[in-house]
């Protein structure tokens, strides 16, 4: 009980301190409720986990019962409706596994470089505008991205695809053709002692190496923009809307990773004589590199349980692509094919095609706990590494 | 001693939650079901809400969940656009259900390309052979040289079930590269946007985005459909939970009444009655 000190004197010195028996019984009542409260709304959440752990598994498990583990993780034949039906899961397995690393290959790269110049390149009062608006992109129902992959983006690859291919290539490659020029150049005529000789080899290897790139990439932008996309709704599509989904997780998360190193390493680097380039590549990114590890992992998550875009722009056909990279054809991935034959599928009416997707589920589950708990792992390491333990 | 009271305080409050009963409302009409019959549905709904000041909510999860619902007494009307088949006969039953068949409308299914196609006619075994993955290119069946992209409805879809029954026949399987869209809006806008695809709708969906064709050289219409020249025909139904009775027999009715035959052939369906 806390009291004023005027009241304090207007009640007197004797009762001031002392609690009556009936208020401390009171005190404790209240006390034990509320905490009681807590307690069960923390458990609620606990509690929820473990049972969908619990039912899911329960109604996975009589599929494998009915028809073993062979057919479900070996063959293609994806027939639940039929008579008598195929459960081969690995085509959609297989189609999980080609969006989420699609995605991966395009949400990584991005989502660490724009990272990285969100917490080392540009201002501080840039920095505050341009993180909220990244993150609003974490705000976006899955359906609208969904609506834009199937109305707009897929019809565009149709039309343009090979276009589009084209650029990405001319965009993405260029920079990296150039940086490899001007450092095979220079170490290639760095053995020449006369120095009128070497920048007289210098220019020439650029200017040979510089034609060979120019034909590079005229060869193969070429070759790219005669591919004909015949399905807009295939894993490329899906992989594109896919990282989108997972860029503001990993921006995010890695961002937060690389404040986190802290301005004495940088300014300790600097001190050292380190470019601002050199700092960044070699102490600041080992230092926090767990901690983008598990923004990584958190961002994998995300596209691989990802279902309403994935039903609606993947095409949901059950094969594996020919050949196996293949990213222009549709696929099936699991949580798709869970949304989408769930209705039919009655646990009163048909039994191995109702529990077949509860393995697929199972399946999913288990894929993000250990990835899950990979990142915890890697969060707890890095948090050690960080406080100099 | 201190932890046993917050838990046994806990399971308390959380008894009271539970005991907590939803209790459901009377004077309005629950349907589900078919995405086919979805429109009709929908139409009926708000003439009826005009008419009664009843209030009818409409759900399209597809058939399968329509009669899903029906057997788990969750709505009042199911909307198929196929028969029930004897395992959810079976299954309703058992829960003490007995679905009533009502005929609400016919409809065709309209095999529908992209208007550039060439390809006008096609015959019931050309559409299973592609289906099939037997013919794989445009150029096969008198088109221009494109792959053919085939787009199937989920498995939950009654229009998909009207299709294998009848197209495809019980032991010719859809290849595993056709494509799946959810609803009949989804396979046109598909269709609409890629060239070389092929898809199948309700006739009432069909507009100028698509083209139609002739299957077995007959074009789907709402004549052809009526007498049955139009091979690829069905009747599309309403289930109820024993006979109608009530408000749920005045909407079930509707198809019969001329109000309800403006409305069915003004969204492209074909009267039944």
């Amino acid at each position: 009980m806390i009291m004023s000190g005027e009241e304090l004197s207007s009640q007197g010195r004797s009762s001031a301190f002392v609690v009556s028996a009936r208020q401390r019984k009171w005190q404790k009542i209240s006390k034990t409720a509320g905490e009681s409260t807590l307690l069960l709304i923390a458990s609620f959440v606990a509690i929820i986990v473990f049972f969908i752990f619990f039912f899911v598994t329960r109604d996975a498990v009589p599929y494998f019962q009915i028809r073993g583990f062979k057919e479900f993780f070996t063959s293609t034949n994806w027939y639940p409706a039929d008579d008598p039906p195929g459960f081969g899961a690995l085509a959609i397995i297989y189609g999980s596994l080609m969006v989420t690393v699609g995605s991966a290959l395009i949400a990584i790269p991005m989502g660490i470089t724009a990272a990285i110049c969100l917490s080392d390149v540009i201002p501080f009062s840039v920095r505050q505008y341009v993180k909220p608006v990244i993150e609003m992109l974490a705000a976006i129902p899955s359906v609208a991205f969904g609506f834009f992959a199937l109305v707009i983006l897929a019809p565009l690859l149709q039309n343009f695809g090979g276009t589009i291919l084209m650029w990405t290539w001319w965009v993405i490659v260029s920079p990296f053709l150039l940086l490899a020029i001007i450092v095979a150049s220079e170490l290639l005529s760095a053995k020449v002692s006369d120095e009128k000789k070497r920048k007289r080899l210098h220019t020439f290897l650029s200017v040979v190496l510089g034609i060979i790139a120019l034909g590079l990439l005229f060869f193969v932008g070429n070759k790219l923009q005669r591919i004909e996309i015949l399905t807009g709704t295939n894993a490329l599509n899906v992989s594109i809307i896919l990282s989108f989904m997972a860029l503001p997780t990993i921006v995010s998360v890695s961002e937060d990773a690389l404040q986190a190193v802290g301005r004495d390493l940088r300014e300790g680097s600097y001190a050292l004589g380190a470019t601002r380039a050199e700092t960044i590549v070699k102490t600041i990114l080992p230092a926090a590199s767990s901690g983008i590890l598990a923004a990584v992992i958190l961002g994998i998550m995300r596209a691989l349980g990802e279902t309403m875009v994935v039903w609606m722009a993947s095409g949901n056909s059950s094969h594996i692509p020919s050949p196996w990279f293949n990213y222009l054809e549709s696929v099936r991935t699991l949580t798709a094919t869970i949304a989408g034959d769930m209705g039919e599928a009655d646990q009163v009416t048909g039994s191995a095609r109702f529990h077949v997707l509860f393995a697929m589920g199972l399946l999913l589950l288990v894929i993000s706990f250990i990835c899950n708990f990979i990142s915890e792992r890697i969060i707890v390491r890095q948090r050690k590494v960080l406080s100099g333990q | 001693m201190k932890l046993f009271g917050k838990i046994l305080f806990s399971a308390a409050m959380f008894g009271c939650l539970a005991s907590g009963n939803v209790m459901a409302a009377g004077n309005k009409l629950v349907l589900d079901g078919s995405t086919t019959v979805g429109p009709i549905a929908k139409a009926f709904a708000s003439h009826f809400t005009k008419d009664t000041g009843v209030q009818v909510t409409v759900s399209e999860s597809g058939s399968g969940n329509g009669a899903k619902s029906l057997i788990n007494k969750t709505c009042d009307i199911a909307d198929m656009s196929r028969p029930m088949k004897d395992n959810e006969l079976e299954a309703a039953r058992s829960k003490g259900v007995n679905p009533v068949e009502h005929v609400v409308a016919l409809d065709g299914l309209a095999m529908v390309v992209h208007p550039s196609n060439r390809v006008n006619a096609l015959s019931k075994s050309q559409i299973r052979g592609i289906y099939m993955g037997k013919y794989t290119n445009w150029s096969q069946l008198g088109g221009p040289n494109a792959p053919i992209i085939m787009i199937q409805r989920e498995s939950n879809s009654g229009t998909q079930d009207s299709f294998k029954e009848l197209v495809m026949g019980k032991d010719n399987p859809i290849s595993k590269r056709t494509e799946t869209q959810a609803s009949n809006g989804a396979i046109k806008s598909r269709v609409a946007s890629t060239p070389s695809a092929i898809g199948f709708i309700g006739l009432g969906f069909v507009d100028n985005s698509v083209k139609a064709l002739l299957v077995e050289g007959v074009e789907p219409d709402a004549k052809t459909v009526k007498n049955s020249t139009y091979p690829l025909h069905r009747p599309l139904f309403m289930y109820t939970n024993g006979q109608a009775t009530g408000i749920v027999k005045q909407f079930i009715d509707l198809p019969k009444t001329a109000e309800g035959k403006k409305i069915i052939s003004e969204i492209g369906f074909v009267n039944y009655y």
